[in-house]
């Protein structure tokens, strides 16, 4: 609520273009834990052919090559988004969403494309085959924390991606891998975040498996104007059992089938995307 | 007087290796089924292809074959394309992968157990129709339909697209006939359009699409596909746009270019299973006229006379009894499925009717549940809702943030006995699973 009167507005990111891995549901999530705790807010699904509405929150999703190009172009030609962000707003992205925000990303011929540049990443094809499956990452020491000073727990979600994404000086990786690729740069990081801005490759969608992060985006949203970034408002827990059920199945499912050769008995399927 | 020839070609000479490779299929599934291992049909298969690679060209050699392909609707259109095709004047059944296998190791299979049948029908998986077309040089290529489906096996729609039009776009063989291959195709994919636009000869149909959420980027030139309200699609920058259609699927009536209607007659519900009934009936013109069953001009409606005797396709749509309450089996394996899917539910499920959601994510379903998310749940509200399958979890919080109250039950049938032991009186209670949830409920009944 950045400055904007009593209501949160939640904006989906061009679903017509970035809905391809599901991800629209980040929007929902936030929406629905916004407005469990008595908050006022609206949720919009921002369609690539109007303006860009003003939000507080935008997520935005995977997407194909061609329609991710598109997005990003739109994005920028239109201003909004990164005049948003300026003011404050909070910013996630997930695969194609991720890469976009960064400085440049490669199009489906390997062209380079000039991202949104709200985070300082940069992505590039990666030259091994698609990174696909269940990705476990631990999150690093400073990444965002809840508002009462708690570390993330771990993020589990799904990654279906074939860029490597690399940090540079002015973001920080949001978490190390356990299991998966994640950025795939060889630092072993997934992820990115600076400000009130965050990146990473995880579907599922993450916000659905990792509640504790939607949370987190939330306090942000809901932080006074003009507050530094990091300040996040305290806010009420919610029933999280099935979400809490579902974290803790996806963990033992990648530790169970760690332990008995998980990623070799997947690795034929990988990289057929 | 003309000439037409009625039965099936006479089967040209095999070579040495592919009879070994046919003995080859029809030993394993043989050995399979008495193990007691499932019919079969894959593994013999499988074995044939290692004895022969090119054993499906030499199969399908001498047949009128028909493939169908496309992300929903594949099983059921093959099902009823291969029922038009069977009627009175056939000299035989046309043979057809009808158990779902519906890559070359099936097709194998199947082709390889029917050594008599002068017509075959075929599902492809969306992934193969490419090599499936070079080895089978079909008269018929059904092309229904393409939307995100199992992104981590087979690449996301416009790979797909672009893999199709390679393969339509080489359409230069001849097919038995001489004629060269039609391809039927929905006009109302913008996806499915731009594949088929290169081949030769395309006979479009309004088959209706209600997902459009993987064509709103213009595959031709990046612009911006606009859907109007009534069908008609145009991209928003370049030329591309809803090609002009022999037939139209107007509710419940196939309606053709010279504005003849005839009543599309199933008894499978739904709309979407109207526009597998129509775009069947217009793949089955060419073969019907071609073998006599048809004069030209009446193949589409000779075809839709044939229609009505299918009532399920291998299980679904079919309504069992579990503890002596009727039951209605129902797949839907992706976003586009699912909301077709509901809008039967809408039209024909009983108000009072408890919904069984069951979905894995296993191989043949994808292993990523985000999908989930695309699917708009939030229309069962208010309805009774069981999740169940091995991806419960994963299910019961996408209802929670629908707002859709719901009951989690482990194992399908402890789901289906929570359910109708809740029914009230005649109320069939339904079951909607993906791919393998499917196939387990199935298993275990």
């Amino acid at each position: 609520m950045t400055g904007r009167g009593s209501k949160l507005t939640v904006a989906v990111v061009y679903p017509d273009l970035l809905g391809t891995y599901g991800d629209g549901g980040n929007g929902l999530i936030v929406a629905r834990r916004a407005a469990w705790r008595g908050i006022d807010v609206d949720l919009v699904p921002a369609l690539s052919d109007r303006p860009l509405p003003t939000a507080d929150i935008y997520t935005i999703g995977g997407g194909e090559d061609g329609p991710q190009v598109r997005a990003a172009t739109t994005l920028l030609d239109e201003g909004t988004l990164a005049e948003r962000v300026g003011e404050g707003a909070v910013v996630l992205g997930v695969c194609a969403g991720f890469q976009l925000i960064g400085r440049s990303f490669p199009d489906a011929r390997d062209r380079p494309q000039e991202g949104v540049g709200l985070l300082d990443v940069t992505t590039v094809k990666g030259s091994g085959p698609r990174a696909v499956g269940e990705l476990l990452a631990t999150p690093t020491p400073d990444a965002p924390r809840t508002a009462g000073g708690e570390r993330l727990p771990r993020l589990t979600g799904f990654e279906n991606h074939g860029g490597v994404t690399r940090i540079g000086t002015g973001a920080h990786p949001l978490a190390r891998v356990e299991r998966g690729v994640g950025n795939g740069g060889g630092d072993g990081t997934e992820g990115a975040w600076s400000d009130r801005v965050v990146g990473t490759y995880l579907h599922g969608p993450v916000l659905a498996r990792n509640s504790a992060l939607a949370d987190i985006l939330l306090g942000w949203a809901l932080a006074p104007a003009g507050a530094p970034p990091g300040t996040a408002v305290d806010l009420e827990p919610l029933a999280d059992h099935e979400e809490l059920a579902l974290r803790s199945e996806r963990l033992e499912a990648v530790d169970g089938a760690t332990r008995t050769g998980w990623r070799g008995r997947l690795a034929p399927f990988r990289g057929r995307g | 007087m003309s000439i037409r020839s009625v039965g099936p070609a006479p089967a040209p000479p095999r070579s040495l290796r592919s009879s070994v490779a046919v003995l080859a299929v029809t030993t394993v599934n043989r050995l399979s089924r008495s193990l007691g291992r499932g019919s079969g049909t894959v593994a013999g298969g499988r074995a044939g292809l290692l004895v022969d690679p090119g054993l499906l060209a030499a199969l399908a050699r001498g047949r009128r074959v028909a493939l169908v392909t496309g992300t929903n609707g594949k099983t059921t259109t093959t099902r009823l394309l291969a029922a038009a095709l069977s009627g009175a004047g056939a000299a035989s059944s046309p043979v057809s992968n009808d158990t779902g296998a519906n890559m070359p190791a099936g097709h194998v299979a199947a082709l390889a157990g029917a050594p008599g049948a002068g017509v075959a029908v075929l599902e492809v998986d969306e992934g193969y129709l490419g090599r499936v077309i070079t080895e089978t040089a079909p008269e018929v290529v059904v092309l229904l339909n393409l939307s995100r489906d199992q992104l981590d096996r087979i690449a996301e729609v416009r790979m797909l697209v672009d893999r199709w039009r390679t393969a339509l776009d080489g359409l230069t063989r001849p097919t038995p006939t001489g004629r060269g291959t039609v391809v039927v195709a929905n006009a109302d994919d913008p996806m499915v359009v731009y594949a088929a636009a290169t081949a030769p000869e395309v006979r479009w149909v309004g088959a209706g699409q209600v997902w459009h959420d993987d064509a709103v980027g213009c595959p031709a030139c990046g612009g911006r596909i606009e859907f109007a309200p009534d069908g008609p699609w145009a991209c928003d920058r370049c030329d591309f746009a809803r090609p002009d259609v022999v037939a139209d699927v107007e509710g419940t009536a196939l309606v053709l270019r010279d504005g003849t209607r005839y009543p599309i007659r199933i008894a499978l519900p739904g709309q979407f299973n109207r526009a597998n009934a129509a775009m069947a009936a217009v793949a089955a013109d060419p073969i019907l006229v071609a073998t006599g069953q048809a004069d030209p001009g009446d193949g589409v409606s000779t075809a839709l006379d044939r229609l009505d005797g299918v009532t399920e396709v291998a299980g679904r749509f079919s309504v069992i009894s579990r503890r002596g309450r009727p039951v209605r089996l129902l797949l839907a394996k992706n976003p586009a499925g699912w909301t077709a899917v509901f809008d039967l539910l809408d039209e024909t499920a009983d108000p009072d009717a408890t919904i069984v959601l069951s979905v894995n994510a296993r191989t043949a379903d994808g292993f990523d549940t985000s999908w989930l998310w695309d699917v708009p749940f939030e229309r069962l509200a208010g309805r009774s809702v069981v999740a169940t399958g091995e991806r419960r979890l994963d299910l019961a919080v996408r209802l929670r943030y629908a707002e859709v109250d719901h009951a989690v039950v482990d194992g399908p049938t402890a789901a289906l006995d929570h359910a109708v032991a809740r029914a009230s009186g005649g109320t069939t209670t339904e079951f909607l699973g993906n791919y393998t949830a499917f196939a387990d409920l199935r298993r275990a009944l």
